[in-house]
């Protein structure tokens, strides 16, 4: 996994509540064998008509913000199933960060695997992260995630919490799997003293 | 002592080593399907990692199955096809224990765990789809993961995580006649909507839970995620105990004594602490529907089409957007609304009870002209088990059409799947915009109720039949 850096960039405003994985990407698109190349499927519905044509309305399709990396987005996101392939889809995009108040669990979960930032802000600091992405000369931000700082436009702040671990992860690009390995031993200790008790298991 | 809960107990069990935060869990069960693990094997494969129990990982196919008694050859789609075949490959390479369609046996993973007797009181259960929380009925940990989780999993046997907070759902009292236990656990998301969940583990308790059966049980605990909990579970009992007796996979002999011996300390604590609490009354569920485009949408089949300026803050644009998009009008009677389809299976209501019920009320009438109405056993086993007791033959009679098992038009991976603007009664767990097929209009019911839909072709109130 990519190290995550701070970086600056256009921050689109989707205020609906509950944008669920459906939305995100849809179920034709989870016929992949690949993580990569969800990311023209991203909203698919929401972004295309049923001819294929953009649909000029949609956020991610108007000029200033078909390159937006950063969404902040209504109440709940990512609620519905434990597809990966939804924040495949948002990276593939170009998307680093989402800010909500909510997010559902395994996608929050599902994000940190990715190099994704999911930021839970209160109700009121997300609003003014909404109206920033809402105006264009505003929608610039700047994310730093080593010192767990939203940085708007004219240079004030909002600070966020982030799980120790996960920060720790993400800042270092680290494979879990790695990490988990290296308790090997406290694994098979563990398998061996569950065994007396759960051999049915 | 310290007063746990259910959850804390199984959570107990399970930890490896705990750091601050973030905890190391065994892993028992991980269920395995064809559309959330190619990555995870693909990722082992790059690693030179090897399945550390192929033994505790059961492989399925469920999502991209097709229906038809023909899907041995015909795959519906070219993709639908390489994904299976990966499956396949997968499940024989790192010698998993594996349920190919052809095998009787195949069915929906939630569906088959349970049968198979490889779902078990106390065992952490994990899955790479968010429904597993359906597990939780046995008084299991289950819950959905995402596919690097499928594959920390499969490398490890174990799941990093953090400990969720505690939930108390109670439902006391008798439910009415037409109220079954899908009406319980949309009446329960009504109530805390679809994020009310989020961070706790439910546990559903009352006497309303423990007098339905087990697989009444099932469809209770499936719907936890859709109220954004991570995990539902109920206490297992004698009949939890009874279900799991005697399945191909549950322990014997010597070993049944010890499980049971277990399955005794798996219960609540009086006392025990819980973060959050809600108490419903059987006599205040009603056989309810969805309006809407989430979950959280449900109202009594007797009410009428809310008006989006009566919701608060940012639900009123929300629900503006659903009612638009089910192309429905405000005030209109939930009764007076007509559907073209009617969805009858998914792992929240393709088990035999809930195919029972459908027969009772389809029984000796006929599906109203010009509505498409499909069931869709969960699993061979159950399929086979409706035909010996003679329900699929009413279902045919009566104009149903009766299909292979399979998660089939629940998500519409497969070609089953709505027409845009196309309007279904269904059984599933999902009524988001384009969830069965784009365009579609989804509205989510109990077995009866869709069957009632089929009969009259409209949203039907059950009781009335």
């Amino acid at each position: 996994m990519d190290k995550f850096v701070k970086f600056t960039g256009i921050s689109a405003p989707m205020p609906l509540i509950n944008i669920d994985t459906d939305m995100l990407i849809p179920k034709q698109f989870l016929k992949t064998i690949k993580r990569t190349g969800l990311g023209k499927s991203l909203f698919f519905e929401m972004r295309y008509d049923t001819n294929g044509g953009l649909i000029k309305d949609f956020i991610l399709n108007k000029d200033h913000y078909s390159s937006a990396s950063i969404i902040v987005a209504g109440d709940n996101f990512g609620c519905g199933s434990s597809r990966e392939h939804a924040p495949w889809a948002l990276k593939d995009f170009g998307i680093k960060c989402v800010i909500s108040t909510s997010f559902a669990d395994i996608f929050f979960n599902n994000c940190f695997k990715n190099g994704i930032l999911p930021i839970i802000l209160s109700d009121d600091k997300r609003q003014v992260l909404m109206e920033d992405a809402n105006t264009i000369e505003n929608s610039q931000l700047t994310i730093d995630l080593d010192n767990q700082k939203i940085i708007r436009k004219e240079g004030d702040s909002i600070d966020f919490q982030v799980d120790e671990f996960k920060k720790y992860c993400l800042l270092n690009g680290l494979d879990d799997i790695g990490l988990t390995l290296k308790n090997s031993q406290k694994i098979a200790e563990f398998e061996k003293k569950y065994a007396e008790q759960f051999s049915w298991a | 002592m310290i007063k746990r809960t259910l959850y804390d107990k199984i959570w107990d069990n399970h930890l490896i080593h705990s750091d601050n935060e973030t905890s190391l869990l065994y892993i028992d069960r991980h269920l395995v399907h064809e559309v959330t693990s190619p990555q995870a094997f693909e990722g082992l494969r790059d690693a030179g990692r090897k399945v550390y129990a192929p033994h505790k990982t059961i492989a399925v196919p469920d999502h991209n199955v097709a229906t038809t008694s023909d899907r041995q050859t015909n795959f519906g789609s070219e993709e639908g096809k390489i994904q299976l075949e990966t499956l396949d490959r997968n499940a024989k390479e790192f010698g998993l224990i594996y349920y190919p369609v052809g095998d009787i046996r195949q069915g929906i993973v939630h569906i088959i765990g349970p049968e198979q007797g490889w779902t078990l009181p106390g065992m952490t259960i994990v899955c790479g789809d968010s429904h597993t929380a359906t597990h939780g009925a046995f008084g299991a940990l289950a819950h959905g993961i995402g596919t690097s989780e499928v594959e920390h999993v499969l490398a490890t046997q174990t799941l990093i995580q953090q400990k969720s907070k505690n939930m108390k759902v109670e439902v006391t009292g008798t439910l009415g006649r037409g109220v079954t236990a899908k009406d319980i656990t949309l009446s329960i998301i009504g109530k805390t909507g679809t994020a009310g969940g989020t961070g706790h583990v439910i546990e559903y308790c009352g006497n309303a839970i423990t007098e339905l059966s087990m697989e009444g049980r099932m469809t209770v605990c499936n719907m936890a995620i859709e109220g954004g909990a991570r995990a539902g579970i109920i206490a297992p009992d004698q009949k939890t105990i009874e279900y799991v007796k005697g399945r191909p996979h549950s322990p014997k002999g010597e070993d049944w004594e010890k499980a049971l011996k277990l399955w005794k300390t798996l219960y609540t604590d009086t006392d025990a602490f819980f973060d959050k609490e809600l108490f419903l009354k059987a006599e205040d569920i009603a056989p309810v529907v969805t309006w809407g485009t989430s979950p959280e949408d449900v109202l009594s089949i007797t009410e009428r089409v809310p008006d989006p300026d009566n919701f608060q803050g940012s639900k009123i644009s929300a629900a503006k957007r659903s009612i638009e998009y089910m192309g429905l009008n405000p005030g209109e009677r939930l009764q007076d609304i007509s559907i073209d389809a009617v969805f009858i299976g998914s792992c929240t209501n393709g088990r035999i009870e809930d195919l029972r019920e459908v027969e009772k009320i389809v029984r000796g009438k006929r599906v109203k002209d010009g509505v498409r109405a499909m069931v869709v056993p969960g699993s061979g086993l159950v399929k086979k088990q409706a035909e010996e007791e003679g329900i699929s033959a009413t279902l045919i009679e009566a104009g149903f059409d009766w299909r292979m098992p399979g998660c089939s038009m629940c998500l519409a991976m497969n070609p089953d799947q709505l027409m845009p603007g196309e309007r279904c009664a269904a059984t599933s767990n999902r009524n988001f915009e384009g969830r069965q097929g784009r365009g579609g209009r989804t509205h989510l019911m109990s077995p009866a109720m869709a069957a009632a839909a089929a009969i009259t072709g409209y949203l039907t109130d059950v009781r009335d039949l």
